[in-house]
């Protein structure tokens, strides 16, 4: 026993000098000449596998985040962990500007659409290989759209639980619903596919852009068949590698891509660091290149770091306390605004997002196309308040009930300081509060089948269309579902209809813009931020371009030591 | 000491089957629709109701269980919803991630430990015992994400001795062969890469091991104390035995029965525990693959993963008490 205890405390104590003893010198070159290794790696590049390969300059990428992807079937998911690496390995028809939800060609470098709206063109990229060599076509494409569209499609994998819920949302349902959109798909050759619409979209093109529906190779899907969740084949700039579960996910440079010159990094790691201190740390010790999901409280130390570039995605949510305005008492207009003129947002976005976000007025974010600049502000204004509380009959105030949400969401880090915010202000003009609390799932059921007064939720966008924020929020015919404020009026409802059937996007902006006029005078919300979520990059990244949809490409992006 | 193990195994059966049934009714127990819940505030109705389809959720709560355990008697343990993959198969990278944190852990927490607290005992009362109980007592109380945190500031931010998280260089990773990865590092012959991943155990490791090291150590100083003043330790030391002989060769001996216990007692409890720590660390383990099925409302995965801690934490046991005997020839079966 003697023998062996002694025995384990001097190896230890060897381990740890032996250790000590290999910190210090990671830049000096006798640490790369170990031992020829058997292991199965192609590249002889990426031989020197220890910390020195870092400052040897190999083009690598590590961008860190707080959660795993959920799949890497772009179709399938509707996760945003997910889509940030699908983006660089799967392209759709179009995308989006680097900045901004508008339309810009992919796969498609040009597209017509008919006078009635009904049927749209896509001129398609020649030459263009998937991962695995095969060809890029029209075909390719039509096989995708079915894939969603149809539950029984034999790459439709059903019955492994595969579920395209953005399509249905997206394009209105599925093959042979009532409200599917597209009505049928024609390959017109190699290069030119039509897609003919059942009845026009305003915003078909800009869903084509999100990255929930970029083109998979039919030939993957033969291959991997319920599996293509973990074996992503697109035409992206990016080839898939690896996947490990909860650690990391590696992608290297695809030689053939379309782009000449891209992309320019030799391959990108997309790495889970859950906790956002130990994530900054990471970034801090140069052992990642991007992090996302910063603290907005860590934002002051980052830009004063030297070393750190302090990035801030566009504002692409809104959060927002709700009335059901359908129930006792906030039935009464007076009172909504009432209580409007009574928050004060910019404490709101001070105490909470560290200045990291702008007070809204509308709900919709201020970038998109139609936003209503011109609606003035319920401004803060605790004695005008008064006044119409008064006016709506509660002279003497009145108790009401907050339901605040149990977790915290991009729009509304933390719910609980937001509705002590707002307590604390109705307290003020006489309107007593009390704070209920559910669970998620329960409090997304019961505020969908009316059972609260006011409530605390968000949205966040997906396509860029200013339809997604106000036809789910506020459409008559959503009321049941997402419209939880139960907000019906009939002017709206014809407003965002003629919206989204119209083709011609200067009519679309201009019928939206006058929706937020009238949703403004009837204040079924309380709009409160919109958040600017930060992020940081070590100083040696450049031409990265955060996305306010979180997934960018990275084609660009390079690495300068 | 074959019929003990015997009955010993057996009674896992009743064990397992109390498990499942816990298991599967704490998942039901908890509020809420899981496909609300995965699809979140932007679902559609349609959408919702495709999801408890495609999950099996629709069925009544007793054939889902029936179906649940005859898949498990199968060596089925499910199917992730989340990744889609059958739980078998992509369960295990996990539990050897936590394996290799829990062994060292344990490996720190031991020596430190059991030495600190023979030399406390030894040398009662004296300025180390003092500082060793001392710290002990830090050591229990301390919060183990604050200790964690610490570590990542003062020994990866500022010194940059070790890595701030991660099993291994994420620029360049290795071909796992058995997911031990010190032990696939050593199997691929490179040691250099051997050496990168045991640093990036160190931090880690000392942080999951400090409870379980304050413990070993109290409990080795008082079981030690107690031995120390037992008739036959005076008989050696009247037989003229040096002190270090006493020590580690008979009194250690009679001592380590209750700090086996701690032993086996928290190495089941940092299997299954380590979620802060995993968290942290971005240590990939059993903890926080749990964890995430659990926000995820992935059921099979929770039920499995819960299952396949439970096993662990029993199989360890046994072997502690199979290893009473060896330490002690005196217990019988």
């Amino acid at each position: 026993m003697k023998l062996r205890i002694s025995l384990l405390f001097s190896l230890l104590l060897a381990l740890v000098l032996v250790l000590a003893a290999c910190n210090g010198d990671d830049n000096e070159p006798g640490d790369n000449n170990n031992e020829p290794n058997n292991q199965e790696n192609n590249e002889p590049a990426e031989d020197n596998n220890n910390d020195s390969a870092e400052a040897s300059g190999d083009n690598v990428l590590i961008f860190a985040r707080g959660g795993d992807s959920e799949s890497l079937d772009p179709g399938s998911t509707t996760d945003g962990e997910s889509s940030r690496v699908t983006k660089q390995v799967l392209e759709g028809l179009l995308t989006f500007e680097d900045e901004s939800f508008e339309v810009a060609p992919s796969l498609a470098h040009d597209w017509d659409v008919s006078e009635d709206g009904l049927t749209y063109t896509f001129y398609l990229e020649e030459g263009v290989k998937f991962h695995d060599g095969t060809d890029f076509n029209a075909e390719a494409v039509k096989i995708n759209f079915e894939r969603w569209a149809d539950p029984s499609h034999e790459y439709a994998f059903t019955d492994d639980g595969y579920v395209y819920s953005m399509y249905g949302t997206m394009f209105g349902g599925y093959k042979g619903d009532e409200g599917h959109v597209i009505k049928e798909i024609n390959v017109i050759n190699d290069h030119e596919i039509e897609f003919i619409l059942n009845r026009p979209l305003g915003f078909f093109l800009q869903n084509l852009g999100m990255s929930y529906f970029a083109i998979t190779s039919p030939a993957a899907l033969e291959e991997y068949g319920a599996t293509i969740n973990e074996n992503p084949v697109g035409t992206g700039p990016f080839k898939f590698v690896e996947w490990r579960k909860n650690e990391s996910i590696t992608l290297e440079k695809f030689e053939d891509y379309r782009v000449e010159g891209l992309p320019k990094l030799d391959s990108v790691v997309f790495t889970v660091i859950p906790d956002n201190a130990a994530r900054l740390i990471a970034l801090k010790s140069g052992e990642i290149d991007i992090m996302d999901g910063l603290n907005p409280d860590d934002a002051a130390g980052v830009e004063s770091d030297e070393n750190l570039i302090l990035f801030e995605r566009a504002e692409n949510n809104f959060g927002y306390v709700g009335f059901n305005t359908q129930k006792e008492p906030f039935d009464n207009k007076e009172l909504r605004q009432a209580i409007s003129y009574a928050i004060d947002r910019n404490a709101i976005a001070e105490a909470l997002y560290a200045g990291y976000a702008v007070p809204a007025k509308n709900p919709l974010p201020p970038s998109y196309m139609g936003y209503n600049d011109d609606v003035e502000p319920y401004a803060y204004d605790p004695e005008k308040a008064k006044e119409l509380l008064a006016e709506a009959g509660y002279p003497d105030g009145l108790e009401i009930d907050l339901w605040t949400m149990p977790v915290a969401r991009p729009y509304m880090p933390d719910p609980e300081t937001v509705a002590l915010i707002i307590q604390g202000n109705l307290a003020d003009i006489g309107v007593t509060a009390n704070i209920h609390r559910e669970e998620w799932a329960p409090y997304l059921e019961k505020t969908m089948n009316g059972e609260h007064q006011m409530y605390m939720l968000g949205w966040s966008g997906t396509n860029g269309d200013p339809d997604y924020f106000l036809s789910s929020l506020l459409h008559g015919s959503n009321v049941g579902t997402s419209n939880r404020s139960f907000y019906v009026n009939s002017k709206v409802d014809e407003l965002l209809d003629a919206a989204k059937v119209a083709v011609d996007q200067d009519e679309r902006a201009s019928l939206y813009s006058e929706a937020q006029a009238l949703i403004s005078e009837d204040v079924p919300m309380v709009p409160l931020v919109h958040s600017r979520p930060v992020l940081a990059t070590t100083n040696a990244v450049v031409n990265y371009v955060p996305h306010p949809s979180t997934s960018e490409s990275l084609a660009e992006v390079e690495i300068q030591k | 000491m074959f019929a003990y193990t015997t009955r010993r195994l057996l009674m896992l059966i009743p064990v397992l089957i109390g498990m499942t049934l816990i298991t599967f009714s704490i998942v039901h127990l908890i509020p809420g629709n899981p496909a609300q819940v995965i699809l979140g505030e932007t679902a559609s109705e349609t959408a919702i109701k495709d999801l408890e389809e495609s999950m099996g959720l629709n069925e009544p709560y007793f054939v889902q269980y029936t179906i649940y355990v005859s898949d498990l008697l199968q060596g089925d343990l499910g199917t992730s919803l989340k990744s889609k993959t059958a739980i078998n198969k992509e369960i295990w990278p996990y539990i050897a991630a936590t394996f290799e944190l829990t062994i060292f852990a344990m490996l720190f927490a031991i020596i430190i430990g059991v030495n600190a607290g023979i030399i406390s005992a030894w040398r009662q009362n004296s300025w180390f015992d003092f500082l060793a109980m001392l710290f002990a007592l830090i050591g229990v109380s301390i919060p183990v994400f604050w200790l964690a945190l610490m570590e990542q500031w003062i020994f990866a931010q500022e010194l940059g001795w070790f890595p701030s998280s991660g099993r291994q260089d994420t620029r360049d990773p290795m071909e796992p062969i058995t997911y031990f990865y010190v032990l696939d590092s050593i199997l691929h012959g490179d040691f250099a890469r051997t050496i990168t991943t045991l640093k990036h155990l160190v931090l880690p490791s000392i942080a999951l091991g400090t409870i379980p090291m304050a413990i070993i150590a109290r409990m080795t100083r008082s079981s030690m104390l107690e031995v120390m003043r037992s008739d036959y330790i005076r008989t050696v030391r009247a037989k003229g035995s040096g002190q270090f002989l006493i020590i580690y060769k008979h009194a250690l001996k009679n001592a380590l029965i209750p700090v086996l216990t701690v032993i086996g007692l928290q190495t089941g409890v940092l299997l299954g525990g380590a979620i802060l720590t995993e968290t942290i660390f971005s240590w990939p383990g059993i903890g926080r693959y749990i964890y995430e099925a659990i926000t995820f409302r992935d059921y099979p995965v929770i039920q499995s993963g819960i299952l396949v801690i439970a096993f662990l934490f029993v199989i360890i046991n046994l072997i502690v008490d199979l290893l009473y005997k060896f330490i002690d020839p005196r217990i019988n079966y």
